[in-house]
């Protein structure tokens, strides 16, 4: 547990609120991150490979049986005929290899932390919505608010995506393979977004960090998103991180658009939010 | 929260009471208060279909003499349309309080609205060749039965299942609306209007009149009065995505067309679904998927998209 930095505005008696576990700034471990796991995390055996067909069940009991599943030691799960279902695959906390044959409905795969999982169809808005780790792969489109509030793994979307991608993003990546809709990137925190196709209006806006590539054309940047400069290193990670998934950018990642926060927006004086309210 | 949805068959009728009705019901969690259909049979030239109440559905357990006023009110109606010489060709008593003509008139439509609705308690659903507005409490299955949708033939059909947010549990605040009192005009939608006492005074001072307070109605009749002054339908929606404020996804249909608008903040939803000879959109995938189970490629319309279809 990190400890509470000394704060001016603690002494000034402005709040006292005490911030404790995985919401504190924690600097990244690769070992600890590598050998995480959830205390009730399930045992599972990835060569052990289960179906199930999710026509007539309802999502309560989708959910339950890949849980089930889990349980029952099996690490390779296909749900067939998800037909659109809201929330399913959410909460899962566990590497897992999941597979939904088919399309999802609204916050889909949400809260998830280590599983892999692939997507046959297309899923509604707010899809892997607070996402921790692992990686999500979408064969075709995908609605707005993709990503929202991602703070780690990959989350990838071979074909367009509504508005809204990536909106509070706080870390990990999301790949769009089309186009993304307005204000994708909104009050982006951290991380990496790509987006093959083009981009719509105000992209980034608002956004305190992090870094976008676009492929295509941006209909028009938001308050504070500003152009960057493309460096051997953002080319060399885009190769790398696109041909993960069999994806090119239609005119070479060289070609492609760097957008960054211009950071002159957001206070970057270190200043409390209650001591930022007494400037003001 | 409300969902909406739409279909259109491009050259060909089918059951679109019965597709409509799986739409609709599917997005019943979206909104179970009300549920209304708007469905475009095959129009009969110089024939007309009216629609209309003479109570709302929660009248009728109300007082003593509800059944004979009731009976009053729809001998008004009758009179009235005779007196202004309105043929009747056939009438259906569908529920208690509704009822569906079709007749023959060639005088003004306006006149014949604004007298009908004059009669306490009489309103209007719809009036049009190949409109026929039906509306009323309960999910979709509930009203498809009671007003025997199911193998209604038409080429195109909205719908709207309701989420009493800001009025009243009732007909009159269902949708779809009608946009009173141009043929075969109407409108489904999701979102909030805030210009619109600022919009309908506008309409108002120019003779028209709403039914309700509900924004969705505003959308009815701000559509039609663009289409009276020459524009098409697609003119119009364009207009409507920078002169209606608010976060809004409407669906719009005429006589012979669908067509669907989304605001620039794309802030309510809807998906997509087109082939070369149909369309079907609504709020989520699973309605679409209720008469489509098997696998499709569907898609989010972006901010500020308009789209028309052709029946």
């Amino acid at each position: 547990m990190a400890e509470l930095k000394h704060i001016d505005s603690h002494d000034m008696g402005l709040h006292d609120e005490q911030l404790v576990g995985r919401t504190q700034e924690v600097f990244f471990s690769a070992e600890e991150g590598e050998s995480f796991t959830y205390p009730d995390a399930f045992d599972v055996d990835f060569d052990r490979a289960a179906e199930f067909d999710a026509a007539d069940m309802a999502i309560n009991d989708i959910n339950l049986k890949i849980r089930q599943l889990m349980g029952d030691g099996y690490g390779d799960i296909t749900v067939r005929n998800p037909g659109a279902k809201h929330s399913l695959g959410v909460g899962i906390l566990n590497r897992l290899n999941l597979t939904f044959d088919g399309s999802l409905g609204y916050f889909g795969i949400g809260l998830i932390d280590g599983p892999n999982v692939h997507v046959t169809g297309r899923v509604g808005w707010s899809c892997a919505e607070n996402m921790m780790a692992g990686t999500v792969v979408i064969e075709k489109n995908a609605g707005s608010t993709f990503g929202a509030a991602i703070r780690g793994g990959d989350l990838v979307c071979k074909g367009d995506v509504g508005s809204r991608t990536g909106i509070d993003q706080k870390g990990g990546t999301i790949i769009v393979g089309g186009r993304t809709g307005a204000f994708s990137g909104f009050m982006m925190q951290r991380g990496r977004m790509v987006i093959l196709g083009d981009a719509g209006a105000n992209l980034g806006d608002s956004m305190y960090d992090g870094t976008i590539f676009v492929g295509g054309k941006i209909a028009g940047l938001g308050v504070d998103a500003v152009e960057g400069e493309m460096t051997e290193l953002d080319a060399h990670w885009l190769e790398k991180k696109l041909a993960m998934y069999g994806l090119e950018a239609p005119n070479g990642v060289a070609n492609m658009t760097k957008i960054v926060a211009g950071k002159q927006l957001w206070n970057y004086d270190n200043l409390e939010p209650t001591e930022k309210k007494l400037v003001l | 929260m409300c969902g909406i949805a739409g279909l259109i068959h491009r050259g060909d009728s089918s059951d679109i009471g019965s597709e409509l009705t799986a739409m609709l019901q599917a997005l019943k969690h979206r909104g179970p208060d009300s549920t209304g259909f708007a469905l475009y049979g095959e129009p009969v030239v110089n024939q007309y279909v009216i629609r209309f109440k003479v109570a709302e559905q929660e009248d009728m357990r109300k007082g003593f003499r509800i059944h004979e006023e009731v009976k009053d009110r729809k001998s008004e109606v009758d009179r009235r349309l005779h007196e202004i010489g309105v043929k009747i060709i056939s009438e259906e008593q569908v529920t208690e309080y509704a009822y569906r003509y079709n007749f023959n008139y060639d005088g003004n439509m306006k006149r014949l609205a604004d007298y009908v609705e004059d009669i306490e308690g009489a309103e209007i659903l719809s009036i049009g060749t190949a409109l026929e507005l039906i509306k009323d409490l309960g999910d979709a299955n509930t009203v498809s039965e009671q007003y025997r949708l199911q193998g209604f033939s038409g080429t195109h059909a909205i719908g709207h299942t309701r989420m009493a947010t800001e009025s009243d549990v009732d007909i009159r605040s269902a949708h779809p609306y009608w946009a009173y009192p141009f043929n075969d005009v109407s409108v489904v939608h999701n979102g909030q209007l805030t210009n619109y006492w600022n919009s309908r005074r506008e309409l108002e001072r120019r003779g028209h009149r709403f039914m309700s307070n509900c924004d969705s109605e505003l959308i009815a009749v701000y559509l039609a009065d663009r289409m009276e002054k020459g524009e098409d339908l697609e003119e119009s929606m364009r207009r409507s995505i920078n002169e209606l404020d608010g976060v809004f996804t409407y669906v719009v249909a005429t006589g012979d067309k669908l067509g669907m608008a989304k605001d620039v903040m794309a802030a309510k939803p809807m998906v997509l679904y087109e082939s070369d000879d149909f369309v079907a959109l609504a709020s989520e995938e699973v309605a679409i998927r209720s008469i489509f189970p098997h696998e499709i490629d569907t898609y989010d319309p972006y901010e500020g998209e308009v789209r028309v279809w052709q029946s």
